[in-house]
């Protein structure tokens, strides 16, 4: 137990720590409002990211439509502010909770019917949700501003804000891996047949799940909105969609850590490519192709860095070359 | 009534092309059990290489739509050899990641390589000097062939029955002496051969074609595939007709604008109501 909390307490240092360094090169200038602006999206991307590591990682299943659970969440939560007027915090709040939950029902709608069968369905599915969404956002112009976009909502979040959600979820998610209803999901994901024989009800998992991971998307893109401060359907595209899984499969998939990692190395790589945007794509899409051949699980596969448990690990290593070069030695 | 006949009309030709594009779905999955993302890019591949014979050469539509389709089909076998032949016996979801892979470098670099504005499909003729008849006939004549073409090769040949008897069961058929894969290569050369002849003809019916062109219908006709039951041939000849009638329908007489929001809601209820289709069987899963 005191262990435990010794861990706690570093993981705890390490991000308060990496706020700070972030925070101080903030202040001297270093980089100004449009990196903001970046590392800002970068943090967004992430969140999605991981809320798509759930569904990929975790459930084993393709889902290409997590562009369509941020547009619902962004456009929840852009109307919820530009039509209530309460304090700061309470609406940020509250918007971002109503935009998980209308992301989150939107994902059981499509969750149910694709999910209570084996197969690549939900795939299809999601990336025919992510269309269908931004089709309804163009043609419900009255209500969303159609295709020219919602326009002058409210700036309610900031870095800080969005550093802390981002902080929330990452914990959340690392908690929900652990617990019963994580272990289950990935029991799901070794083997259906196998999971269902012991009792677990692989449906409701699923469904579970996959609501977890809408939900998020919703926050992430609630978060865009009252950043951005205006949303166009033109941004949840298809190609943004595939993006995020670009960010996961990366990463590697199943490694909340790797989509952090992959997430901050993709943003920074978006920038310098920046110009040239189908090379840009060009070279993700060979990168895809490549890692799937020939290293399937993407950087860190299905392994966490840690800060308690890799320097452990590597110490450990060490520890046995050690031996091994004493023992040659003798 | 007119207006109903001419909205019959629509819905042929555009569900013939959606049934061509459904059939390359529907034949891939059934053999290797892989969603081909790529296959809608065959058919921008398809329409671009058309484009390029009928600027260049001033080819009529006849030839054209033969090489087009030769080229298609070396590329298609090109895909599969080069992307998805590796990953075989990998889990499904890493080919699948490779399809979309397939799919986003194909469509980005055409567009890098011929810019991502519209190009003009010229006015061609139908072979020789004999100009162009109406469209729609040609279309859905064409479309017809190729079906009967595929019907005659599947059931009436060796490498038909090679097909079937691989998609049936991998193991046994090697175990006959079918070359298991010259059999997956040859699908996939039939499959984007007629994704190219839909290309060709997509183009020639809307009149202009850009790299991301095969994503929309590719989609839409992957419903029509599902409709009918995915794996099964004439299952995607149905639900290809069948996405075209409903999605001319709505767009005549509800809305235009929904038209696409609907041909997804479609493949929801499928699921709901017969994941397998309407063609489909039930199969039990063993242990």
């Amino acid at each position: 137990m005191k262990k435990r909390l010794k861990d706690y307490g570093i993981n705890f240092l390490a991000v308060v720590l990496s706020y700070l360094a972030l925070r101080v090169i903030m202040y001297n200038g270093l980089i100004n409002n449009y990196v903001q602006g970046v590392v800002v999206f970068a943090m967004i991307n992430i969140i999605v990211a991981i809320s798509l590591n759930i569904a990929t990682g975790l459930l084993g299943q393709l889902a290409l439509g997590h562009a369509g659970f941020m547009a619902v969440g962004a456009y929840t939560a852009g109307l919820f502010v530009k039509a209530v007027e309460y304090p700061l915090y309470i609406e940020m709040i509250m918007a971002l909770i109503l935009a998980g939950l209308a992301a989150g029902l939107s994902g059981l709608i499509i969750g149910i019917p694709a999910l209570r069968l084996r197969g690549d369905y939900l795939g299809i599915v999601t990336l025919g949700f992510g269309e269908m969404i931004r089709y309804t956002i163009i043609n419900l112009g009255d209500i969303t501003g159609g295709a020219s976009g919602l326009k002058r909502i409210p700036k309610m979040v900031g870095l800080n804000e969005v550093f802390i959600v981002l902080v929330i979820v990452i914990t959340f998610v690392f908690l929900f891996i652990k617990s019963r209803h994580g272990r289950a999901i990935i029991s799901i994901r070794e083997n259906e047949i196998a999971a269902e024989s012991i009792g677990i009800p692989t449906t409701f998992y699923k469904v579970y799940g996959f609501f977890i991971s809408a939900f998020i998307a919703g926050v992430g893109g609630g978060l865009f909105a009252m950043y951005q401060r205006y949303l166009t359907p033109e941004k949840f595209r298809f190609m943004f969609s595939v993006e995020l899984f670009i960010i996961v499969v990366f990463g590697g998939m199943g490694s909340i850590t790797g989509t952090i990692f992959a997430g901050v190395f993709l943003a920074f790589l978006t920038e310098k490519l920046y110009e040239y945007d189908e090379v840009r794509l060009i070279i993700y899409a060979i990168m895809l192709i490549l890692l799937m051949i020939f290293k399937s699980d993407g950087l860190l596969g299905r392994h966490e860095f840690s800060l308690v448990q890799t320097p452990r690990r590597i110490k450990n290593l060490f520890n046995k070359i050690k031996d091994r070069f004493k023992k040659g030695v003798a | 009534m007119t207006q109903f006949i001419n909205q019959i009309i629509n819905s042929l030709n555009i569900g013939s092309i959606y049934a061509l594009i459904a059939l390359g779905y529907t034949m891939v999955y059934g053999i290797v059990r892989l969603i081909n993302f790529a296959h809608g890019e065959i058919l921008m591949i398809g329409a671009f290489i058309g484009y390029f014979l009928a600027v260049t050469f001033n080819m009529s539509l006849i030839p054209l739509l033969l090489l087009s389709m030769i080229g298609c089909a070396i590329i298609g076998m090109i895909i599969d050899r080069v992307a998805y032949k590796p990953l075989r016996k990998a889990p499904r979801i890493s080919a699948l990641i490779t399809a979309l892979g397939m799919s986003m470098l194909l469509s980005n670099f055409f567009r890098w390589r011929f810019g991502a504005s519209d190009k003009i499909m010229p006015e061609i003729n139908l072979i020789g000097n004999i100009p162009m008849p109406n469209i729609t006939i040609i279309t859905v004549v064409i479309t017809f062939m190729c079906m009967i073409g595929l019907q005659y090769v599947i059931t009436r040949t060796k490498t038909g029955q090679a097909m079937r008897a691989v998609s049936e069961d991998k193991g046994a058929a090697q175990l006959m002496g079918i070359n298991v894969d010259k059999t997956i290569s040859i699908t996939f050369a039939i499959g984007s051969a007629l994704g190219a002849v839909a290309g060709v003809l997509y183009a020639i019916n809307y009149g202009n074609l850009e790299p991301y062109m095969g994503t929309m219908p590719g989609l839409k006709a992957f419903v029509a595939a599902v409709l009918g039951g995915i794996g099964i041939i004439p299952g995607a000849m149905v639900g290809g007709f069948a996405i075209g009638i409903i999605e001319t329908f709505v767009k005549g007489y509800i809305s235009s604008a929904w038209a696409n929001v609907f041909v997804f809601g479609i493949l929801i209820i499928v699921l709901i109501v017969k994941p397998t289709g309407l063609f489909g069987k039930n199969i039990k899963e063993k242990v």
